[in-house]
């Protein structure tokens, strides 16, 4: 019995065998109507269906990492890919191949009408080929959420990290929420990058929303402001509130030599002043004016 | 559980060849699509190690491989030496730890900017030192 | 051997690192700025990094050495320009490049040298006021 076989039993009854797969397919009711089309499922099938055939034509094991099955995992491949960023589920996606073991085992028992020992080799070697198919296409689908839910959180960190300049040569990033080394790493990245684009000289870096700075949140400030003091830039961390004064002198933290306000009014007014603004009030109770 | 896409080797024997040593590394990070940042990381890390390499093993050899486990890739590279080798591990690997005139943050500084570090040496049995950055 | 040019700018040295740097050529320019500082009896000297991709420990020492010796001859140098990715990996190395003067570019770097000179100026025009008062 060899792959061949199988692929001529195939080839001998592919009209009966296509149409059952895809109806099948159809009355399982897990095929998602809403996103496929019915035509879409059966040029799928008969596509997939011609790539196996030739395939089996050409390999003599059910392995499917061998260069004779590429056709076949390149199809599967970007089937189950597409069919995870369109939104199916796990089991819906996995039908596909799944549905296709009742036509094959039927073709087979009509090959072998009479040969049990054959029938059965036959089948131990469709069973074989399908269960590999459709760990394959589980695999694949899996890997494309993966990337989904990777860049998904990138895409989050990036947007929970907004540098904004308050003024010439000023640029301000509000943190909120915590800051693990990940996120601070994005956090660093960005703020540099923001400083070279805008030319800044001196960055605020507000804590208002930081729950809790323990020694290693402390730790992933310094470092930023090492990096952006590396560049020609200093920074002033604002927004420490009390509390989180009180801890950070309690478990010894260390900012060093960083400028700390305890509001971002107060870190804008001493930026201003270093970088030589000056704000006055035109008029008891008027707008403010920069000079 | 990864597999090797591709493996290159460089000699370090003299100074010239760290600068091989950068070259070669970024061009891999590159085509791993590390970001900007790791492959700043990593050919940093590199540098210093090459340099080490060089000054106290003697010279060497320096293997490259990029890796792939399933969606992640990683940039693998190896420092072999046959030189006196390394008496206390842990002294070496602390910062500010140096026998050779520098500014003792090779070892340790070089650990911190990659993802895993290995190190095997001893006495008279020459240094081989391992460093991977991944995606 | 290849080295690195250093230009004169007024009571300014410029020299901007555009090579992928290997050791003897640092410690040329090393021995190449200290040269120039004396004969020209520059007050300042800008290094632009911008276009460097990488600075280990190595490259960072000789930053810090031209700061420390430029001082030792009477003159400041700032580091201009350090790359966002490259000045990360550094914190992370674990050199933060103390007592080196820094600056976003050649511009920002030249003000702040200005400042510097200017002070010295001010400082050193007093002294010859006090004799006379």
């Amino acid at each position: 019995m060899s792959l061949s076989k199988l692929s001529e039993i195939l080839n001998a009854d592919r009209t009966r065998l296509l149409a059952e797969w895809v109806s099948y397919q159809n009355e399982s009711g897990q095929v998602r109507g809403d996103l496929i089309t019915e035509r879409e499922l059966t040029r799928e099938s008969e596509q997939f269906f011609e790539l196996l055939r030739e395939a089996l034509g050409r390999e003599s094991s059910a392995e499917l990492h061998r260069p004779g099955y590429k056709g076949v995992r390149d199809f599967l491949g970007e089937l189950s890919r597409s069919r995870s960023r369109l939104g199916f589920t796990p089991s819906e996606t996995a039908l596909f191949i799944l549905s296709m073991k009742r036509p094959v085992f039927g073709a087979v028992q009509r090959a072998f009408a009479g040969d049990a020992a054959g029938q059965a080799a036959a089948l131990w070697m469709a069973t074989e080929l399908l269960d590999n198919l459709g760990l394959f296409t589980m695999e694949t689908f899996m890997e494309a959420r993966e990337e989904v839910i990777k860049g998904q959180q990138s895409d989050m960190l990036e947007l929970s990290t907004p540098v904004v300049q308050l003024w010439d040569g000023i640029v301000a990033l509000p943190l909120i929420g915590t800051l693990d080394s990940n996120r601070t790493s994005i956090v660093m990245e960005t703020l540099l990058q923001v400083i070279v684009q805008t030319r800044s000289e001196i960055a605020i870096i507000d804590i208002t929303g930081v729950p809790t700075v323990d020694t290693q949140v402390a730790q992933h400030l310094l470092k930023t402001v090492a990096a952006a003091r590396l560049m020609g830039a200093d920074c002033i961390i604002s927004g420490i509130r009390p509390q989180i004064a009180q801890t950070m002198v309690h478990l010894q933290i260390d900012l060093g030599n960083v400028i700390t306000k305890a509001t971002m009014a107060e870190a804008l007014r001493t930026a201003m002043h270093r970088s030589g603004f000056v704000v006055t009030r035109k008029s008891a109770g008027g707008l403010l004016h920069q000079k | 559980m990864s597999t090797i896409l591709k493996t290159e080797k460089l000699d370090v024997s003299e100074e010239q060849h760290i600068v091989a040593v950068r070259q070669a590394v970024r061009r891999l990070a590159l085509e791993i699509k590390l970001s900007l940042v790791d492959q700043t990381k990593i050919v940093t890390a590199a540098s210093e190690l090459a340099r080490n390499l060089l000054i106290y093993g003697g010279g060497g050899e320096v293997i490259l491989r990029t890796l792939s486990a399933g969606i992640r890739h990683g940039l693998k590279v190896e420092f072999i030496d046959e030189g006196p080798g390394i008496e206390d591990l842990e002294l070496a690997l602390r910062d500010g730890f140096t026998s050779g005139g520098g500014m003792g943050l090779g070892l340790g500084g070089a650990k911190r900017l990659v993802n895993e570090f290995e190190i095997d040496s001893a006495p008279g049995r020459g240094t081989r030192i391992g460093i991977t950055r991944w995606k | 051997m290849d080295r690195i040019p250093i230009l004169t700018m007024g009571q300014f040295l410029l020299v901007t690192i555009q090579v992928d740097m290997h050791d003897r050529l640092a410690m040329a320019l090393q021995d190449d700025l200290t040269t120039r500082i004396t004969t020209s009896r520059a007050k300042g000297v800008l290094i632009d990094i911008s276009s460097l991709e990488i600075v280990d420990s190595f490259i960072g020492r000789m930053l810090g050495n031209i700061s420390s010796m430029a001082r030792v001859l009477g003159a400041e140098a700032v580091v201009v320009g350090m790359q966002p990715a490259v000045a990360i990996t550094l914190v992370e190395l674990g050199l933060s490049l103390d007592g080196v003067h820094t600056a976003l570019d050649v511009e920002k770097g030249m003000q702040l040298l200005r400042r510097y000179i200017g002070a010295e100026f001010e400082e050193s025009l007093s002294d010859v006021d006090d004799p006379e008062n």
